[in-house]
């Protein structure tokens, strides 16, 4: 019996003192990967997003679509007509159809429910170095992290079309990267929308104050 | 005449006794300790090529979480970004920092970085990051406080039990749509957040899924 309790006590301080404790109560992090105790069908033989996979050339997953294509995407509703991804219209590319020139306005119509979206995405996209403001003082400037960050109230840029902002944002310009490829079409219109009206609030004069609310201002 | 059996042999039924309750125990408590996902996954924090930090870009820099996983609203999958995205940044920063050779050779290339994936569920679990996402449930009850780490951690055991844990009875959990990616919110008082959860599964239609066919599908 005395045998028997000490090989007990040895094999379980072993055992504990190899496994170590759990990491949530207080353990190291592990970097192993995770242990797979019975491994049935965790994994199959099917694409997962992301993943090296050795059938295709590149060996990757995700493959990128052959150039030119153009994903099946639900229409964008202007007004009540619904405009699809592959069309040569405004919403898409920012210019007038069949032109190379930008067009004025926001090709979407103006509401309250757009410019909340506008400035949910402006906060995500765009304010980390174009500050909330839009006055290029975002927080990669403040750290001191980035030198060249564009004041989005600069006379120029106030003075863009809506279709030049879109151009800007889809593919970028100079030190600024591309954001089409992670905000959506419509998203941008959003934020152009948004945009202009943060421009707006340093615009405005007195003249645009109705009278009446004039003399609460000083 | 002696004994056929010596004396001792009068305990042995005791022994065995004792010793198959002793080692009952201790196997018992070590599966249930160490057999479980909160020991074999919960704690995996593998080595990922580029040095990134979750606790500098998105907690000191306060970047939020979709600048970066922009698929996260509107997909099961929740990508991982491509270097180019943090080209946006790292053209202008640490312009020619040793720690970000990788991320500029693959911007230029187009070869993917490549990350160790940490949180992976089984094959025959399905799931889907936008259903929770536009239903008020934040990165936080599944991932942690992520703006924390320095190098991300596997921080919940995503055992069956854990999903079901919130799936009966979501109203705990879930919050304004404009939190979900405020890591650090906290509700006033659980009075306040069990109020919130009913009136937000009514408004919002939520269901508690408890049935098999919603993740084993
Ligand atoms: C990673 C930092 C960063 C983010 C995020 C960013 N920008 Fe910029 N942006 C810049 C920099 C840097 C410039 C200055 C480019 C230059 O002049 O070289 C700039 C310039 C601009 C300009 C002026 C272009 C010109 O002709 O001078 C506009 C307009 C603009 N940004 C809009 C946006 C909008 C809208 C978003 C959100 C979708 C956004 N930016 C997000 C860094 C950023
Ligand atoms: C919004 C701008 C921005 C984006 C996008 C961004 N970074 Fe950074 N990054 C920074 C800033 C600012 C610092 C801090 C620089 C300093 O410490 O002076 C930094 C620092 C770093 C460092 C140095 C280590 C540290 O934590 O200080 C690494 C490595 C890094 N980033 C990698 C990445 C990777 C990989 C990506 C893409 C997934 C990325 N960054 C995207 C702004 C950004
Ligand atoms: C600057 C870009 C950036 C931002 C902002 C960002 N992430 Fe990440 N995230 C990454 C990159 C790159 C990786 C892959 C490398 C790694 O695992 O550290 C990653 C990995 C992760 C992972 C682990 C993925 C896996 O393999 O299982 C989680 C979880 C995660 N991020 C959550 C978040 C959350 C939550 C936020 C918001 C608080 C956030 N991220 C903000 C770039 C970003
Ligand atoms: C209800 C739980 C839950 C919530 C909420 C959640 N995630 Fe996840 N996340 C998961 C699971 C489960 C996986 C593993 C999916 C798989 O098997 O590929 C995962 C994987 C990931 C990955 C890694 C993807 C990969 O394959 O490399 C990232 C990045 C990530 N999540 C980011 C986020 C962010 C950012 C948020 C908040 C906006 C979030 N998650 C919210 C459960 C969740
Ligand atoms: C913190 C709470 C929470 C956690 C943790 C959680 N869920 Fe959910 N889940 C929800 C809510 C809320 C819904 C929305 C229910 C509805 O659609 O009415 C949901 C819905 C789902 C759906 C339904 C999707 C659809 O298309 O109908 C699936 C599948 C799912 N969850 C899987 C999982 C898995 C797998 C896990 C564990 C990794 C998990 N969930 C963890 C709260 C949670
Ligand atoms: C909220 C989503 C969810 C629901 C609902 C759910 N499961 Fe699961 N189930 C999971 C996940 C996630 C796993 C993987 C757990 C892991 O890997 O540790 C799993 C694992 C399992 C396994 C273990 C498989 C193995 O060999 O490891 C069985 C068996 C199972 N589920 C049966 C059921 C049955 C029966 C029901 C209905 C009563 C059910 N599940 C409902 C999410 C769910």
């Amino acid at each position: 019996m005395r045998y028997f309790l000490l090989i007990f006590g040895v094999a379980v301080v072993a055992v504990m003192a190899i496994a170590g404790r759990r990491y949530d109560d207080g353990g190291s992090p592990s970097r192993k990967p995770p242990i797979y105790i019975f491994p049935d069908m965790d994994r199959q033989l099917k694409l997962r997003p992301q993943e090296p996979n050795g059938f295709f050339a590149n060996g990757t997953s995700s493959q990128l679509p052959v150039a030119g294509t153009i994903a099946q995407t639900k229409p964008i509703m202007v007004g009540n007509k619904a405009v699809y991804a592959f069309e040569d219209s405004p919403v898409n590319t920012g210019k007038v159809a069949g032109s190379t020139n930008f067009v004025e306005v926001n090709p979407l119509p103006i509401t309250a429910e757009l410019l909340k979206r506008g400035q949910q995405r402006y906060t995500i996209s765009c304010a980390p170095c174009h500050g909330a403001l839009a006055d290029g003082n975002g927080i990669t400037k403040k750290v001191g992290a980035m030198a060249v960050v564009a004041n989005l109230h600069d006379q120029r840029i106030v003075g863009m079309t809506d279709g030049e902002l879109f151009h800007v944002i889809t593919h970028g310009r100079n030190l600024m990267g591309a954001y089409g490829p992670n905000v959506p079409t419509e998203d941008r219109w959003a934020i152009i929308a948004y945009l202009r009206a943060l421009q707006l609030s340093r615009l405005g004069t007195l003249e645009d104050v109705p009278q009446e609310l004039r003399a609460t201002l000083k | 005449m002696s004994a056929i059996f010596p004396k001792w042999t009068n305990r042995l039924p005791l022994y065995i006794i004792i010793g198959v309750l002793l080692a009952g125990t201790a196997v018992t408590a070590g599966v249930w300790y160490y057999c479980t996902p909160k020991y074999t996954r919960v704690g995996y924090q593998p080595i990922q090529p580029v040095a990134f930090s979750h606790a500098t870009h998105a907690g000191q820099l306060g970047i939020d979480c979709r600048y970066c996983h922009t698929g996260v609203e509107k997909s099961w999958f929740s990508n991982i970004p491509a270097a180019s995205t943090c080209m946006n940044c790292h053209n202008q920063v640490l312009k020619d920092d040793p720690r970000l050779a990788l991320v500029r050779e693959s911007a230029a290339s187009g070869k993917p970085i490549p990350w160790v994936q940490i949180h992976k569920l089984p094959d025959f679990a399905y799931f889907n990051h936008s259903v929770h996402v536009n239903r008020g449930i934040s990165c936080v009850e599944c991932h942690g406080r992520v703006d924390q780490m320095e190098e991300v951690v596997h921080a919940k055991p995503f055992s069956m039990a854990f999903c079901l844990e919130c799936h009966r009875q979501p109203e705990t959990k879930l919050r304004p749509l404009d939190k979900i990616t405020d890591l650090a919110w906290q509700p006033e008082s659980h009075a306040k957040q069990i109020e919130f959860g009913k009136r937000a599964m009514k408004d919002w239609k939520v269901e508690s899924l408890q049935t098999c066919s919603a993740c084993h599908r």
